[in-house]
């Protein structure tokens, strides 16, 4: 059964349609891409499954659930966990903090005002960076981290929040070939030890390729193509949009 | 119909004089960021300058005008001068750093202009062939007024060419939105910071220049201006010269003719105006999201708790504070007392800033109401200390429940504005309603009772109650309160979407922040025996959040360093000498060149590098 | 810089030098009798340092004829209060704490007038309030501890009320700055005039923020009025700007304006030749007065600072000729003894005998009301006349029921 149910989102800004009718569904266990072209409407098509913005129409339902004109923060309560493109972390925090913030907000105890903090849900977060491979550096301020090592960072406060749909936008942008191949590997076996559901976009198409179990690709607001990796592949108007042929 | 006519012009001059300051403000802010309390200190200056020029060369016209220009050239290179030996050396202080620099620049100019000028009001020449009036639909209307008039037009249309149509006013523009943008395009950012600054200060110059035939020129312009002109800068939207412009007509319209129908509202009103415009529109009337500032305050390193000696600290200072009343005579336990006291308003404010990257500008407003609250409690319920005690923090907390409802919605400098414009509103009712708070007069015979009265029994009272509430303070640092607090100002993104509600978490913040001053207020009014309109006016606010800076907003420690090394220095400084705004500026202004983190982050960075030697 | 500047620099380096510790005084009998005096000399300089001056010449004429109480000397500890209450009232504390002063004086606003007489109550210690003008001071607010030399509000509001009901004007309007002091001269102008006139009625007024007065729509809202008269309260650089631009716009032709303080030479000096022509005003025509009293304070006061008198300086002087004489007069320095000597003290002022009254601790002291002119490019005061405090004040039973509120 599927877990999230996207029908006919639409999304415009100014005049602009961004989004125009997007409809798939999701279920647990699979990793989904999105891909498309810069402007395709990827980000704005995330920004309004996890309520940062509101769909002009449409509807989106996780487990029969709508989430349209949720915030973001019931809507994470509802199970969506997400990484951002450009990584957003408490940067005067440290790796474990940052961690254990998410599973703070998850216990409903984030107006404790006489308990440290810093002891709280310590070594669940601590075992969560170990899965991700950051536990080295749980004691280091995440202002100062590198980039690729803020996306695991990341990934671990989405984990926390233990969520059934995972949400990631260009989780392996700015880090290294290797780093990538081994960060979409953790995905993939956290999807199985998990039983979660990834979506996310992504340029580098090794990426895609290597671990979507399937793909739907979007081209100026529209989907226009959907399906297993080898199918979506052969596509010629994949091919199009992606070869610059004139469409 | 000829009355509402002459009143509208009446209204208009007024814009004039309120536009060509505050387009200086706007201008500075825009590209530097710096807010600059010294904005006000160069249109005193403007006035001053103006009024020597013209007292020796204004009988004609030539020299007159010339007057004028030559002065406001003078306070543009003071602006200058300002920037290259004071605010350039700041940059890379954690931003609001500069605007106590600048509030250092306020004193110092106010003791020099009394000490230029001496201490009484100066009524400047009139403009030659301006000095009569003429009949407008039989109404006589001031020559020189229509002058004004037509300079505020002039010299929005000549701010336009310079910055559309000259390569330097792109440039400014450019960096009005994106600093970064204009080192990239391989301006030197200190040069043009520089001729921002020299801009900024000479049309504050010229256009307290222009007041000389106008007004008195007095010691007081400095103040009456500065806060005028922000609440214009805000409410026209930051950076946006034409919305400070629309902005000062507005507020030049509603002083003619508000006080027609209301002349009492002269008080609040543009306060007022500020509020239901910040409440309406979050970048005031043509600001744009774009060009509104990020938070505040700077993300600082992780706080840390720490170990060892360093980790009972706090509470050996509580013990050693303790012991004083044995040794200290009484004088110097009240200074002490109000020490904690202002330690308490100041790491109330510390809370919202240091934390939350909320700048307040109007936390005297809970200061106040906790006063109030407590006097009020005793005057007309005829409450007994401890029940007064409880009263204030109560009357605090609602109104920053209330106020902070609305302030939580809006980020940056328009944050401030609105806390400033709740403040005067709470100070102006306090100021006004007789029959309840006694007006400016005040509140007195707010004693305590006998067993609390001796100098070191309120001493130890105010070491228990405020020194526990410092404590808790500093828990809820620690406590997910405080790294809540902390997410949302990191990443309010992020935080929103592990299912922080920010908003809530700052509002709460805003309450807790507002009862603990208001519980500083209590004990103040106790210790002081009165209450007055003049404990949550504008100055009080500055003071608090001077003190937090001078103590450094990167470390918990901070605001308790800067509120006794303010108020010891304010209370001798003013026992020794009258100039003791002198002496004070001139520290101030020492303290941010040697301590550009703050006296705390300074200690912190001095232990931080021992440690890691 | 004008030479006025640098004699008024010159004025505070040597009172800077005349305050330092005396310890070269130190040759006589027994310890200096100290004096706790604060006031707002960084906030309103204007107004207190010829204050200060006025009662430096005071205490150096008391030491000068031997000081008090057997040869001791007076000895002022002086401190700026910053024009803020709560720090007029730490200063008071640390004046009596530290530096034992015998009793406090001083205060030029209201508000702080009133903090430090609600701490001297509490600390029963004698304060003589110099300049504060609100009238809660000695009445609804009064102590046993507190007195005051100025004229009041009310007074000062009735000896305008005396001249004004003499004007035929049948409509007025009132202009006054928005506080207590601006609220109370008016509301007693109204009351005493309608008891004087009933004839007359109040058409328009005006509230401006004090030191924030937007002059032109402020003039054109009072003339649409179209009154008789106009009773003004303004004062100061809202004074400059108000008589500038009713002159512009011509709010005064033809228009009596009777005005609160204006002809007091710190607010009618400055406006130099432009000082409005024919005000009914409470003031004092240093330069006029030529009584033995005045005559005599005035050369010592020009002899020792080089430059004229103001009210300031009369009211400075006075105020320490007072507390002088109440110290003489108790034989002690203990506070209660000199609150009684306080109480009915008779002394003479530069404006003639004033009395601290038994009933209200209200000193008599007078203002002199006349009319405004210009004389020699400068404002000055004509066709005067001293109007004695003592007959302004409502009955003893009146005041005696303020005072028990």
């Amino acid at each position: 059964m599927s877990l999230l149910v996207v029908e006919n989102l639409q999304r415009a800004f100014g005049g602009v349609k961004a989004v125009r009718g997007v409809s798939f569904a999701l279920a647990a266990g699979e990793v989904l891409a999105l891909i498309g072209p810069n402007g395709a409407g990827k980000s704005t098509c995330f920004n309004l499954l996890n309520g940062q913005l509101r769909p002009d129409a449409g509807t989106v339902r996780l487990d029969g659930v709508d989430l349209v004109g949720l915030p973001p923060r019931r809507i994470w309560r509802l199970g969506v966990g997400r990484t951002f493109q450009i990584t957003a972390t408490f940067a005067s925090m440290t790796v474990a903090e940052n961690v254990q913030m998410v599973f703070l907000s998850r216990a409903h105890r984030l107006l404790g005002l006489w308990t440290p903090a810093a002891g709280a849900f310590r070594d669940e977060a601590l075992a969560l960076l170990d899965r991700v491979g950051m536990a080295a550096q749980a004691d280091r301020p995440c202002g100062v981290l590198a980039y690729g090592d803020l996306k695991r960072v990341e990934l671990a406060m989405a984990l926390a929040g233990d969520p059934k749909i995972l949400l990631m936008d260009e989780p392996t942008a700015g880090m290294a070939p290797g780093e990538r191949q081994d960060l979409m590997a953790l995905t993939s076996s956290l999807v199985r030890e998990r039983g979660l559901a990834v979506l996310f976009t992504e340029h580098d198409m090794d990426v895609v390729f290597g671990h979507a179990t399937r793909i739907i690709v979007l081209d100026r607001g529209q989907l226009i193509a959907e399906g297993p990796p080898d199918a979506v592949r052969a596509d010629p108007r994949v091919q199009a949009v992606y070869l610059g042929s004139p469409a | 119909m000829s009355f509402y006519l002459v009143q509208f012009l009446s209204g208009l001059a007024t814009a004039a004089t309120l536009f060509l300051v505050s387009s200086g403000l706007t201008i500075v802010f825009g590209v530097t960021r710096i807010v600059n309390f010294a904005h006000g200190s160069f249109y005193m200056l403007g006035a001053y300058i103006g009024w020597s020029l013209i007292e020796r060369w204004g009988t004609t016209p030539m020299g007159f005008w010339g007057g004028v220009a030559l002065a406001s050239l003078a306070v543009g290179l003071l602006g200058a001068l300002m920037e290259v030996g004071l605010l350039r050396r700041l940059y890379r202080s954690p931003e609001l750093f500069q605007l106590l620099a600048t509030f250092g620049v306020v004193l110092i100019v106010q003791d020099v202009a009394s000490a230029a000028w001496g201490a009484e009001d100066l009524l400047g020449r009139r403009a030659p062939g301006l000095k009569g009036s003429v009949d407008i639909l039989d109404q006589p209307f001031p020559l020189y007024d229509l002058v004004l008039i037509g300079l505020g037009p002039v010299v929005l249309g000549l701010l336009w060419l310079l910055f559309n149509r000259t390569r330097w006013g792109t440039l400014v523009r450019a960096a009005t939105q994106d600093r970064e943008m204009a080192s990239a395009l391989g301006v030197d950012p200190a040069r043009l910071f520089t001729g921002v600054l020299f801009l900024g200060s000479a049309l504050a110059g010229l256009g307290g220049a222009l007041q000389v035939p106008r007004e008195a020129v007095t010691l007081h312009m400095d103040m009456a201006i500065v806060v005028e002109a922000f609440v214009v800068v805000v409410v026209g939207g930051m950076g946006s010269l034409t919305g400070a412009f629309v902005a000062s007509l507005l507020i030049g319209q509603l002083q003619a003719f508000g006080i027609l129908i209301f002349p009492q509202i002269t008080l609040v009103l543009v306060f007022l105006f500020m509020a239901v415009v910040l409440v309406l529109r979050p970048y005031g009337l043509l600001g744009r999201a774009e060009d509104a500032p990020p938070t505040a305050a700077s993300t600082g390193p992780p706080l840390v708790l720490a170990s060892g000696l360093g980790r009972w600290a706090p509470a050996l200072l509580l013990a050693a504070l303790a012991l004083v009343p044995l040794v200290a005579g009484d004088y110097t336990l009240i200074v002490l007392t109000e020490v904690i006291i202002l330690a308490l308003v100041a790491a109330s404010l510390h809370l919202l800033i240091g934390l939350g990257g909320l700048v307040s500008f109007g936390h005297a407003a809970y200061f106040g109401l906790g006063a109030y609250g407590a006097a009020l409690a005793v005057k007309h319920l005829a409450a007994p200390m401890p029940l007064a005690l409880a009263a204030a923090p109560l009357l605090a907390g609602a109104g920053a429940l209330l106020a902070g409802w609305f302030c939580v919605r809006r980020s940056g400098l328009y944050f401030a504005m609105l806390t400033l414009a709740f403040a005067q509103i709470a100070w102006s009712v306090v100021f006004q309603w007789y029959g309840v708070t006694g007006g400016d007069n005040g509140i007195l015979g707010v004693w305590p009772p006998g067993w609390a009265s001796g100098k070191a029994a309120y001493y130890w009272l105010t070491l228990a109650l405020a020194g526990g509430t410092l404590l808790l303070l500093r828990r809820a640092a620690f406590a997910p309160f405080g790294y809540t607090l902390r997410a949302g100002r990191d990443s309010a993104l992020r935080a929103e979407a592990v299912g922080i509600d920010v908003r809530r978490h700052q509002w709460l913040a805003f309450a807790l922040a507002g009862a603990s001053a208001g519980l500083a207020g209590g004990l103040y009014a106790f210790s002081k025996g009165s209450v007055f309109p003049t404990l949550m006016a504008v100055p009080v606010s500055v003071d608090a959040l001077v003190m937090v800076l001078m103590g450094g907003i990167q470390t918990l420690s901070g605001p308790v360093v800067g509120a006794a090394v303010f108020h010891l220095l304010e209370t001798q400084a003013m026992s020794l000498t009258d100039w003791w705004r002198l002496g004070l500026g001139l520290v101030i202004v020492l303290l941010v060149l040697v301590f550009p983190k703050g006296i705390a982050g300074f200690a912190r960075d001095l232990w931080l590098r021992r440690v890691d030697r | 810089m004008n030479r006025r500047h640098t004699l008024l620099l010159l004025g505070a380096a040597a009172l800077f030098a005349a305050t330092q510790p005396v310890a070269s005084y130190a040759q006589t009998s027994g310890e200096p009798i100290r004096v706790g005096e604060v006031n707002s000399y960084t906030g309103l300089p204007a107004f207190t340092i010829p204050y200060r001056q006025g009662w430096q010449l005071a205490v150096e004429e008391v030491n000068g004829a031997g000081g008090l109480l057997g040869g001791r000397k007076l000895e002022v500890v002086s401190r700026d209060d910053a024009g803020k209450p709560d720090d007029a009232v730490r200063v008071a504390q640390e004046m009596v704490s530290n530096e034992k002063v015998a009793l406090l004086a001083g205060t030029y606003f209201s508000h702080v007038g009133l903090a430090v007489a609600d701490f001297a109550a509490r600390n029963k210690v004698p304060f003589v309030a110099a300049e504060p003008l609100t009238d809660a001071i000695t009445w609804t607010k009064g102590n046993r501890y507190t007195f005051r030399l100025r004229p009041s509000t009310y007074m000062q509001a009735a000896m305008l009320v005396e001249e004004a009901a003499k004007l035929p004007a049948k409509r007025w309007a009132t202009v006054a700055p928005n506080y207590e002091y601006g609220q109370s001269a008016v509301s007693w102008f109204k009351q005493l005039l309608q008891e004087k006139r009933p004839d007359v009625e109040f058409v328009a007024e005006q509230w401006p923020v004090q030191g924030k007065l937007e002059a032109g729509p402020t003039v054109q809202a009072l003339a649409a009025a179209k009154p008789d008269a106009i009773f003004n309260v303004t004062f100061g650089a809202d004074l400059a700007k108000f008589v500038r631009e009713g002159d512009g716009r011509g709010l005064f032709r033809n228009r009596p304006v009777v005005s609160l303080l204006t002809g007091e030479p710190e607010y009618l000096e400055p406006m130099k030749d432009e000082a409005p022509e024919g005000w009914i005003v409470t003031g004092y025509p240093w330069d006029q007065i030529d009584t033995p009293e005045h005559k005599a304070f005035r050369d010592a006061y020009q002899a020792r600072f080089k430059e004229p008198p103001r009210q300031g300086s009369v009211v400075g002087y006075t105020t320490f000729k007072a507390i002088a004489a109440a110290i003489d007069k108790a034989g002690s320095t203990d506070p209660e003894k000199i609150v009684d000597a306080l109480s009915g003290l008779q002394v003479t002022s530069p404006f003639g005998p004033v009395t601290f009254r038994a009933l209200d601790h209200q000193a008599t002291m007078g203002a002199y009301v006349g009319k405004t002119t210009v004389k020699d490019g400068r404002g000055t005061m004509k066709d005067w006349h001293y109007a004695d405090g003592a007959k302004y004040l409502p009955s003893d039973e009146a005041v005696a029921k303020l005072r028990a509120e």
